[in-house]
């Protein structure tokens, strides 16, 4: 009486539902890498030469480096001189002054995508960047923004209004040499957002970034940067989305988080990049490189991922943990079906006294993936009193996927507190039996068992994102029942 | 309403079912007696449509509908209930958003409308009651935590929630001390109607002073060797299992 292989091909056909093709005249470079890429990327986005200077330093330290294949995962060489390095929609003016001037097709591109712009935008409260391949096309809310002080902007565009604070922290959490991903980035970013909250201030909306890849051969190389002064808040929310290609897409992105004494991130990911189909085929290549530095007293960074999407995932967001009593927390739900691959987790390193970080990972393998959670609790000299809560399950539903934990601890301080625990579960025969036996359909109770295993994750994500995650769940689990 | 014709079933090649032959008509209360190992629970997941189960020969029908051809939710969804001897916990899912799931599947299924959260929390906190379930276990995970009596309570309850046409309880009385089990029984008699019949499969008698069955059957070998009135039970317990030449694995209790 299981359901049958045919009815469940069927169900795996169901398409990813963000796979289009927006057609539009795009400004592509010829794909390859060197320095005179690296120029003329610089010189379109009227970069200050420091820009440039960092850039090249980057690129000459990436020359060097290899790429790393420690990580869990498998996948042909990447050839980084048959990607292009930048893609923009051809613009009918100079630069969007506001939304009116954004191209009407992108507008749909991203109403498709559930991603409003206009009203419903108003309606939710969320501030919008869209990051479209390589550019910022819009950012709305930019004026009660302004009044409360905050700085929310494409990234192109701090580099040119705000070069100081650019200068000071572009690069202080995750160094141009930090890995091979994050140099690669900081010697080709192209775009991304920029958020400074002034002194004392509660952020008054959720932000908000989309990101978007819909040229093919392109990488996206999006840089984010939130700064959160003393006594600050805010809340930032991201998702990507891409359209479906036969060919592996790239995406390397860097995110540095800074906080000062008192101040609070809250950072919300919803990651459901193109997978690959039901062979392993396509599929985006995601290789973030995500840290926060809590360097003030009583800080605190918190990030909150939900990942669905991409063919890989390499992906780490972590806290350093440097003030006195500062807090980093990472909630994670991992999510591959068919080929994907993930291999994520957090770093936690505990520099200050009374530090303390919490991490909970919800790992979920169904198909023929391969899911691992990779951790680092680290303790220096410094960590008095610090301590550290880790608890990481996995979910395998079906017996042809994996999952594996690799938990690293390293302590130099004796007074650190240590928890861990591990668990690993099936959604079990037993369970489904019970959901059908009162009446529910196997689909929907795999993905009520999965929302429920997720929950102390997806109760860590603002309201709208947490809807938005339990119906990402139930469509990438389309198909998993068999 | 539920008629089984030589129904023969094994599981991992083993047959357990050996020709199993029962009629239950509506409003009728069946009490299934026998030995551990006799096939009784065998049964009753075979008739709920659990897959790892084989049905190698017979026939089960519902009101004259095949009942083997359907997917273990359709015969759900047609009104077959079955009260499990030991609930799986499904955690983090809430009790209450399980229920309510499962009601609406029906519901969904019968053509109604589906009931919304606070019309259902509204039904669930009496139904609850009628058991005396605390309703702070409606927002609990499915039965996780739960003490075996509670999550006996627990089945019940969704029995009343689902008002289906056949109930079967597997082993209900199992693991209750002697309050429970009348707060169990009260539940399970609070559902007899006359157009709902009710199938019990039980080792001891002592739920049939309970729930006082209109037939009793005595399963053994993967068959049913001696079926009678309410008097059987009485006499089985009087001279046991091996009064009827056979052996029962469970003297205790």
């Amino acid at each position: 009486m299981a359901t049958t292989d045919n009815e469940v091909k069927e169900l795996i056909k169901r398409e990813y539902e963000h796979g289009f093709v927006t057609e539009i005249e795009s400004d592509t470079f010829e794909p390859g890498l060197n320095e005179d890429v690296i120029r003329r990327l610089s010189e379109i986005k009227q970069e200050p030469e420091f820009m440039l200077e960092w850039r090249l330093k980057a690129y000459r330290r990436w020359l060097e480096m290899d790429e790393p294949e420690w990580a869990h995962v498998d996948f042909p060489k990447v050839d980084y001189n048959a990607i292009s390095y930048y893609s923009a929609p051809k613009k009918k003016e100079d630069m969007p002054q506001s939304l009116d001037d954004v191209d009407p097709e992108l507008l749909r591109t991203y109403e498709k995508l559930g991603i409003p712009l206009h009203e419903r935008a108003k309606l939710a409260g969320v501030a919008v960047d869209a990051v479209f391949d390589s550019v910022s096309v819009a950012t709305t809310f930019k004026e009660p923004l302004e009044k409360a002080g905050v700085i929310f902007c494409p990234i192109s565009e701090a580099v040119q209004k705000y070069p100081e604070l650019v200068k000071k922290y572009l690069g202080s959490v995750v160094p141009a040499g930090d890995n091979y991903f994050a140099a690669l980035n900081s010697a080709v970013f192209s775009d991304g957002s920029f958020v400074y909250i002034p002194k004392g201030v509660r952020c008054p909306m959720e932000l908000s970034t989309y990101f978007r890849i819909n040229a093919a051969n392109t990488g996206q190389f999006e840089r984010t940067l939130i700064i959160a002064e003393e006594g600050s808040y805010v809340s930032y929310l991201e998702g990507c989305t891409a359209p479906m290609r036969d060919e592996n897409q790239l995406h390397a992105a860097v995110v540095e988080l800074v906080a000062l004494d008192d101040a609070q991130i809250k950072y919300s990911t919803v990651q459901n990049w193109y997978p690959g189909d039901e062979n392993g085929k396509g599929g985006i290549y995601n290789f973030v490189t995500k840290r926060g530095a809590c360097i003030g007293k009583n800080s605190k960074i918190s990030w909150t991922q939900v990942e669905t999407g991409s063919a890989i995932t390499w992906k780490y967001p972590s806290c350093v943990l440097r003030g006195e009593n500062s807090v980093g927390e990472f909630y994670s739900v991992a999510l591959t079906h068919n080929y994907q691959q993930a291999d994520t987790g957090t770093k936690m390193i505990h520099l200050g006294k009374n530090t303390k970080s919490t991490i909970i990972s919800k790992g979920i393998s169904a198909g023929r993936s391969s899911n691992a959670y990779r951790g680092l609790v680290k303790f220096g000299p410094g960590a008095e009193g610090a301590r550290n809560f880790t608890q990481c399950d996995s979910l395998l539903i079906g017996d042809r996927c994996g999952a594996h934990t690799f938990p690293y601890i390293e302590s130099k301080n004796k007074s650190a507190i240590v928890e861990h625990e591990a668990t690993t579960s099936k959604v079990s025969d037993e369970q489904m039996f019970l959901c059908r036996q009162r009446g529910i359909d196997p689909e929907q109770a795999v993905s009520m068992i999965v929302n429920g295993f997720c929950k102390e994750v997806f109760k860590e994500l603002p309201m709208e994102f947490a809807v938005e995650a339990g119906k990402l769940l139930e469509v990438s689990l389309e198909g998993s029942v068999g | 309403m539920l008629s089984i014709k030589n129904l023969h079933a094994s599981v991992e090649g083993k047959e357990i079912l050996k020709g199993i032959n029962l009629e239950i008509k509506a409003g009728e209360v069946h009490a299934i007696m026998g030995p551990n190992g006799s096939g009784k629970s065998t049964l009753s997941q075979v008739l709920a449509g659990n897959d790892a189960f084989e049905v190698t020969s017979g026939e089960v029908t519902l009101n004259g509908d095949n009942l083997l051809d359907l997917e273990t939710e359709e015969r759900a969804r047609e009104g077959i209930f079955l009260a499990f001897q030991y609930p799986v916990e499904i955690p983090g899912v809430s009790n209450l958003q399980f229920l309510r799931t499962a009601v609406n599947a029906m519901r969904k299924h019968r053509g109604e409308e589906e009931m919304n959260a606070a019309e259902f929390m509204k039904l669930a906190k009496e139904v609850s009651k009628q058991v005396d379930l605390d309703p702070a276990f409606l927002k609990r995970g499915v039965n996780e935590g739960f003490s075996g009596g509670e999550k006996k309570r627990n089945e019940i309850m969704q029995a009343l929630l689902l008002q289906p046409k056949l109930a079967i309880l597997d082993e209900t009385d199992s693991g209750l001390d002697i309050d429970a089990l009348k707060v169990v029984s009260d539940g399970v008699n609070a559902l007899r109607s006359e157009d709902r019949a009710i199938l019990m499969v039980t080792h001891y008698q002592r739920l049939l002073n309970h729930i006082v069955p209109d037939y009793v059957h005595v399963l053994a070998g993967g068959k049913i060797i001696k079926s009678g009135g309410r008097e059987l039970a009485l006499e089985l317990e009087e001279k046991g299992y091996g009064w009827l030449g056979i052996k029962d694995e469970d003297t205790s209790n």
